[in-house]
């Protein structure tokens, strides 16, 4: 009883920090983009309710940060002007979701501007540019998975089902995929692409990249699922009644890999965010001045930035929840589907 | 002979008493640091400055390792620095007053016309091999250097007036240097020009094996030069190791022979953060090259070294745009492109865009300088202080924009595009380095500042080496942002990149004839201070050059990064100057405060 309880639990944090990543332009202060030149690596400011001289205030407030005297970057708070937060304000327009129109914030500093996460060389917000960074690192990650599972359980399910040579080819293709060195063939292929490619265009080619790269994986493991179900005998006996290939695969094979490609997509859709960060960090994901967790990390490649800011590891730690969330979401599902196995192993083993 | 029977003679007398003492003898050196005493025949350079301790050894870190140590094929910068500080020329430019001093030649003589120059050399000079230098290995290094089969890039600067410069001996100790026409560069011509030892090198020269000679791996004892140091070990792929030449020509106002410092160690370090944290640590002594944000690092967290920033040096950083005639190779979209390049307009609505204040600050934190002109301000003697410094203008630049015939039309979004004559969006990407992260930096910075007049431009981080050739051989690139540095102060360091033959004249390299007007009028005027002796009268033809480059803005000039260095607070006699080789300028004056103690680091 207690299991289906823990996988709605993970569902519904993973919903949670989804909604907030989709939501990113009601969430983030500014645009991700606009750059702030008078504040160039200003370190994340505090959320205040009561003031220097203890007085607690109704709204929160933060105090604006000049440089302290005789330093160049340490910062100290202006205690004698306090800036409060406004919520649900008008502000720079966005489009929640790639499609509604919108100006409305969740928060706003009365035009002075706030920095809760930071800001990075140019002066854009940090926060900003985290939340809209996740919606390219999880789109691509998502939209990578779902190439990677139907390309998989394409070929899988093919492969399984018919057997003899076409299963020998596959296969070893698979295998083929799987021993390719890829970030290097990635780095060779961008040589002959056009110099400059727009953002949709490189984004396009990192979710093809990794939902192509992965596909073998779950192929492997999908054949060996349709290679048992297919000797199943309520499948032995459709195709006694003269059922087609296709309706065999659709109608009785595919629902019974549905659990394994459930907990394949689970795992993968991490993986896939982490490898757009990686191709990301390596400059070969979606180019300035959009962001991307992975982009966002680049700039730690410079040693004083690494010794110097450490709010600029934050977008690290923004993939930790979602990791948490997808992995435990996997194995609740296994947990799950080992249930089911099991209790339809104890109802039918009698017989 | 006889140096070998009085050491036998002092050892019988003084074998005992060496035995007795030999525990305490290490400590008595350290103690006592003997200078080199010198020869009263010999005609030595005396330096003024601070009297040192000899001893020690310096170590520094190298972008890469010097290709090599022949002057004569030196193209890059590491070969460059490394033989910067093994060999000597005639006259030398003292890198921290920018003008000339006497080197190996003891003094010099310009005849009434400018076509006669009449060199003394110093008496009694050796090689570092111990090989006595005259009037013939003089004679012997020009004829090489103009030698065309050789190559060697210092040739261009010694053919005057379409003539090669003839070198006459007069004696042992004076040379004639005769000129087709009077030349600007004057004496400056014969800095960085390494005079070679002709009993090495006769050989290798008549059997044409010359520009092949001298890799890093060649013996020592292959190897002589007239610089401070002389080569002692190579270790491919970790260092070059120099030692102090026992016959170097200068010493301190004491009479004690220079350098001071025993051993000039070079390591490998190719990333500019791996050079910080070998210096952090301590095992290089002195860092150079540095970068704004690796410098405040540095000086935030000092721990025994002192971070010096010498002020403006002479690189600048510009943006260009593709103005090659590629005739039928050009692509449909890059004649589309073209015709808003070539508009002088527009590239001045695009100077006017930029922000410059904000790269100096942003990217350079403040140790920089905005530039209109290619002549930064740290180069005083030639900059023209009359050029503009406009602020940046959004409306100046929308109104020139304007002018050339481009247009806005704004999008639901609020964000307006600009559309050209056609009605054609303006787009168009930068190429920058890779490896240089200011640079690709500045680049996110134009690409804001432009989309703030409508153009979308994308910033394309590009492999350097693949870089330059988009830029000079597939001439496949809209827009480029680099950065060059003289290396010397004087225009005609520079003259490669302003001549439109020249091969560094970026945005549309080595033409046949110059493609537009201005570029003719540059190239005359080039030429004409090439052949103008007097600063005066060059001046002012450099300053016309200024000028029409300020207005026509080939390339759009950005921003000159601070010369920022560091060293170790034992080091002393460290004075980084703003022209190569920084640091090691006065690598012969280097001292360790605490004498010998590094020696045995």
């Amino acid at each position: 009883m207690t299991r289906p309880r823990k996988l709605i639990r993970w569902l519904v944090l993973l919903v949670v920090f989804h909604s907030i990543i989709a939501g990113a332009g009601f969430f983030a202060p500014y645009d991700p983009v606009e750059q702030d030149r008078d504040h160039p690596y200003f370190p994340p400011m505090r959320v205040h309710f009561v003031d220097a001289h203890g007085h607690l205030h109704q709204r929160p407030f933060f105090y604006p940060l000049r440089l302290r005297e005789g330093s160049f970057d340490q910062y100290e708070e202006v205690t004698a002007s306090a800036v409060p937060l406004h919520f649900f304000t008008r502000g720079p327009a966005y489009r929640l979701l790639g499609f509604v129109p919108s100006r409305l914030h969740l928060f706003d500093a009365d035009g002075a501007r706030i920095y809760l996460l930071g800001s990075d060389a140019y002066g854009r917000d940090q926060l900003s540019r985290i939340l809209f960074g996740g919606q390219v690192s999880l789109l691509a990650g998502l939209l990578g998975a779902a190439v990677t599972l139907l390309l998989g359980a394409l070929i899988g399910m093919a492969a399984g089902y018919y057997g003899g040579w076409r299963d020998e080819l596959l296969m070893r293709a698979a295998e083929l995929f799987l021993a390719l060195p890829w970030l290097y063939l990635l780095f060779a292929l961008r040589a002959f692409l056009p110099l400059a490619v727009s953002p949709l265009e490189a984004f396009i080619l990192v979710v093809v990249v990794i939902g192509m790269v992965g596909w073998a994986r779950p192929a492997r493991l999908l054949r060996g699922v349709v290679l048992t179900v297919k000797e199943r005998d309520f499948v032995r006996a459709a195709r006694g009644f003269g059922a087609s290939d296709l309706y065999l695969l659709r109608r009785h094979i595919l629902p019974e890999t549905a659990s394994v490609l459930l907990t394949q997509a689970a795992i993968l859709v991490p993986q896939f965010v982490l490898a757009e960060m990686t191709l990301s960090f390596l400059g070969l994901g979606v180019p300035e001045p959009m962001s991307s967790w992975g982009n966002l990390l680049a700039s730690l490649q410079q040693y004083s930035v690494l010794v110097s800011y450490w709010w600029m590891y934050l977008p690290a730690l923004a993939i930790v929840p979602f990791f948490l969330g997808y992995l435990g979401l996997a194995s609740a599902l296994q947990e799950r589907t080992g249930d089911y196995k099991m209790e339809e192993k104890s109802s039918w083993s009698p017989t | 002979m006889r140096k070998e029977r009085c050491f036998t003679w002092r050892c019988r007398i003084t074998i005992g008493f060496f035995l007795a003492c030999a525990s305490f003898l290490p400590l008595a050196i350290k103690a006592f640091p003997r200078p080199q005493q010198t020869n009263a025949k010999e005609d030595l350079l005396t330096l003024p400055g601070e009297i040192g301790r000899s001893g020690g050894r310096l170590v520094i870190s190298l972008r890469a390792e010097p290709k090599t140590l022949n002057p004569l094929t030196a193209a890059d910068a590491p070969s460059r620095e490394v033989i910067g500080a093994m060999q000597g020329d005639l006259v030398h430019i003292n890198r921290a007053t920018q003008l000339t001093e006497p080197a190996l030649a003891k003094s010099w003589k310009i005849s009434a016309g400018g076509l006669q120059y009449t060199l003394t050399l110093r008496r009694g000079l050796r090689f570092s091999d111990g090989h006595p230098l005259d009037a013939d290995d003089v004679l012997f290094t020009f004829r090489v250097y103009l030698d065309e089969s050789i190559h060697a890039p210092q040739r261009d600067l010694l053919i005057v007036g379409g003539k090669p410069i003839a070198v006459r001996k007069i004696d042992a100790q004076t040379l004639i240097f005769q000129f087709a026409k009077p030349y600007g560069v004057e004496e400056r011509l014969f800095d960085g020009l390494a005079i070679l030892p002709r009993h090495l090198l006769q050989k290798s020269y008549e059997e044409g094996k010359l520009a092949q000679l001298w890799t890093p791996s060649t013996p020592p004892n292959e190897w002589a030069g007239l610089g401070p140091f002389r080569l002692k070990e190579y270790v491919a792929g970790q260092r070059l190791v120099l030692e102090r030449n026992p016959y170097y020509w200068k010493t301190d106002t004491k009479g004690n022979r220079l350098p001071y410092i025993d051993e000039l160690v070079f390591l490998f370090v190719p990333s500019a953060d791996a050079q910080v944290l070998r210096f952090q640590s301590g095992e290089t002594d002195i860092i150079t090259r540095l970068g704004a944000e690796n410098f405040s690092v540095l000086g935030r967290q000092q721990r025994g070294y002192i971070m010096t920033d010498a002020g403006p040096g002479l690189e600048y950083n510009f943006l260009f745009f593709n103005l090659n005639d590629l005739g039928d190779k050009l692509s449909a979209d890059l004649t589309r492109k073209q015709k808003w390049f070539r508009d002088p307009k527009f590239r001045q609505a695009v100077s006017a865009g930029v922000d410059r204040e904000a790269i100096v600050r942003l990217v350079y934190q403040g140790r920089g300088s905005a530039l209109w002109g290619p002549v930064t301000p740290g180069n005083r003697r030639w900059v023209n202080a009359a050029i503009p410094h406009s602020p940046r203008s959004q409306e100046r630049a929308r109104a020139l924009l304007k002018e050339a015939g481009f247009s806005w039309s704004s999008a639901a979004n609020g964000e307006s595009t600009l559309k050209d004559s056609d009605g054609k969006p303006v787009e168009f990407s930068i190429l920058t380095s890779s490896s240089n992260a200011d640079r690709t930096k500045m680049a996110t910075f134009l690409q804001d500042d432009l989309k703030q007049l409508g153009m979308r431009v994308q910033v394309v981080p590009l492999e350097f080496r693949s870089l330059i050739d988009r830029v000079t051989q597939t001439k496949e690139y809209d827009a480029c942002l680099l950065g060059l540095a003289s290396f010397d102060a004087d225009p005609n360091s520079d003259l490669n990149v302003w001549l439109s033959s020249g091969g560094t004249h970026l945005w549309n390299p080595s033409q046949s004839h110059p493609g537009t007007l201005w570029e003719a009028e540059i190239d005359r005027l080039m030429e004409q201070q090439l052949a103008t002796p007097g600063y005066e009268q060059r001046k002012k033809l450099y300053d016309r050059v200024q000028e029409i480059l300020a207005e026509n803005q080939p390339m759009i000039f950005l921003a000159s990064p601070d010369i920022l260095a560091g060293a170790k607070n034992s080091i002393a006699n460290f004075h980084p100057a703003i022209l190569e080789p920084y640091a090691l300028w006065n690598v012969e004056q280097l001292y360790f405060r605490n004498g010998q103690e590094n020696a045995t680091r």
